[in-house]
């Protein structure tokens, strides 16, 4: 498989190089909001489509920057083309689905500060994607980070049953855990490249 | 500005919350990401610390100045233009001093925006004391987010490499521990740092219930 092919670049976001789990993108909703599965997956599809819109945008947005040749505002063009997305989509879910709208809450707002986000906009930019590979970059890396965040939050249900030592409640089992998960992804290294 | 709070002074205290009683790290679990990723050598952790510690001082500065000026309904995306910006000097002045340094941290100077150590301490102290009094805070955050920084990265780059910035320190028939550097790494061992503090936490505070237990039984 090439490397530049839709194919490879979808699998290589959502399994070798994971962005949670490889990459280190996303970690305070992972740890944050991994408690629970049925917050957990809503959590998952919200991200993934405030990634697909801003890949998207971030797409157009680097395209006028290089032609007025200001690439020094990149940074602060994308954060804001972000926080925008993020306002449009709980807009819309407002308006268009009030339940899942207050399912999410407060998560919603706090997306803009996911550093995935950013990441993946920035690092479409390094790897100069072209539209339709930034488009199913968006969707792998929304997929992997879909594919983390549940899989967490059903080991920490799991987890709720059995019987540990005190000292291992909270963020450390958190944090024990996403290394085994990490661990286990490391597996799947021999699927892609950088 | 009646958010302003009323005590100007600047005490040991307000530097010293960030290093210990409030790491962001350890304690508040804010930034995790750069936490983990950029740790798998002790240099690379030190310069990360550096940078976010001028964003952190710098964007306390200038939110704590500007906070009279800012309207309360755009404050958020005001800080968020301000840390930018910041990031954007700094992200510049790293390429320029060390080529080998920006690769190998890569895209985190720039994640430095989104690292929620820097909004937080923005909305939750800059804005409401005085711009000294600021500047003071976020060093102590930064430094002990530097420490915690350095606690990981040292201990990954020991176990992982057998070096410390950049030294050898075991010799040639030391096995490395290959994982320690590698992803699940940074897990493990963030998560052995807590487990360490949360277990002597727990013996402090049954130390302290079987004192006072004793006194009771004396009384």
């Amino acid at each position: 498989m090439q490397s530049d092919s839709l194919t490879f670049i979808f699998l290589n976001t959502v399994l070798a190089n994971n962005f949670v789990l490889a990459m280190f993108l996303g970690l305070c909703p992972f740890l944050g909001v991994s408690g629970k599965l049925n917050t957990a997956v809503p959590m998952g599809i919200a991200t993934m489509f405030v990634m697909l819109v801003s890949s998207v945008c971030a797409f157009a947005i680097n395209k006028v920057l290089v032609a007025l040749d200001i690439e020094f505002l990149r940074l602060i063009a994308y954060i804001a083309i972000i926080a925008s997305a993020v306002q449009l989509v709980e807009m819309g879910l407002k308006k268009y689905s009030p339940s899942l709208f207050r399912s999410l809450g407060i998560f919603l707002p706090l997306i803009t500060t996911n550093c995935a986000i950013l990441g993946l906009a920035l690092f479409q930019t390094f790897k100069e994607y072209n539209f339709s590979q930034s488009l199913v970059y968006a969707i792998g890396a929304g997929t992997g980070f879909f594919l983390a965040i549940a899989l967490m939050a059903g080991l920490r249900e799991k987890l709720l049953l059995s019987s540990l030592p005190s000292v291992t409640q909270g963020a450390a089992l958190s944090l024990m855990l996403g290394g085994l998960l990490s661990l286990t992804f490391m597996g799947f290294a021999g699927l892609g490249s950088l | 500005m009646s958010q302003r709070k009323s005590d100007p002074r600047i005490t040991w205290d307000s530097f010293a919350e960030g290093l210990w009683k409030n790491n962001p790290v350890f304690v508040m679990l804010l930034g995790m990401c750069p936490v983990l990723a950029v740790t798998n050598s002790a240099m690379n952790a030190l310069a990360m610390g550096l940078a976010t510690t001028f964003v952190l001082v710098a964007s306390g500065y200038l939110v704590s100045l500007l906070s009279r000026f800012i309207p309360r309904q755009v404050r958020i995306a005001t800080y968020i233009v301000i840390i930018a910006t910041f990031v954007t000097i700094i992200d510049y002045v790293i390429q320029a001093i060390s080529l080998d340094l920006y690769n190998s941290l890569g895209a985190f100077i720039q994640l430095i925006v989104v690292n929620c150590i820097i909004l937080g301490r923005a909305e939750a102290y800059a804005s409401k004391h005085s711009p000294l009094k600021s500047v003071v805070n976020a060093l102590g955050m930064g430094a002990g987010f530097t420490f915690a920084l350095l606690c990981l990265g040292s201990v990954r780059e020991l176990l992982g490499a057998g070096a410390l910035f950049g030294f050898d320190l075991f010799g040639a028939q030391f096995q490395p521990w290959i994982v320690m550097v590698l992803p699940p790494g940074g897990f493990l061992v963030l998560g052995a740092w807590l487990l360490l503090f949360d277990w002597l936490k727990q013996r402090r505070e049954q130390k302290q219930l079987a004192i006072s237990g004793e006194q009771t039984n004396a009384v």
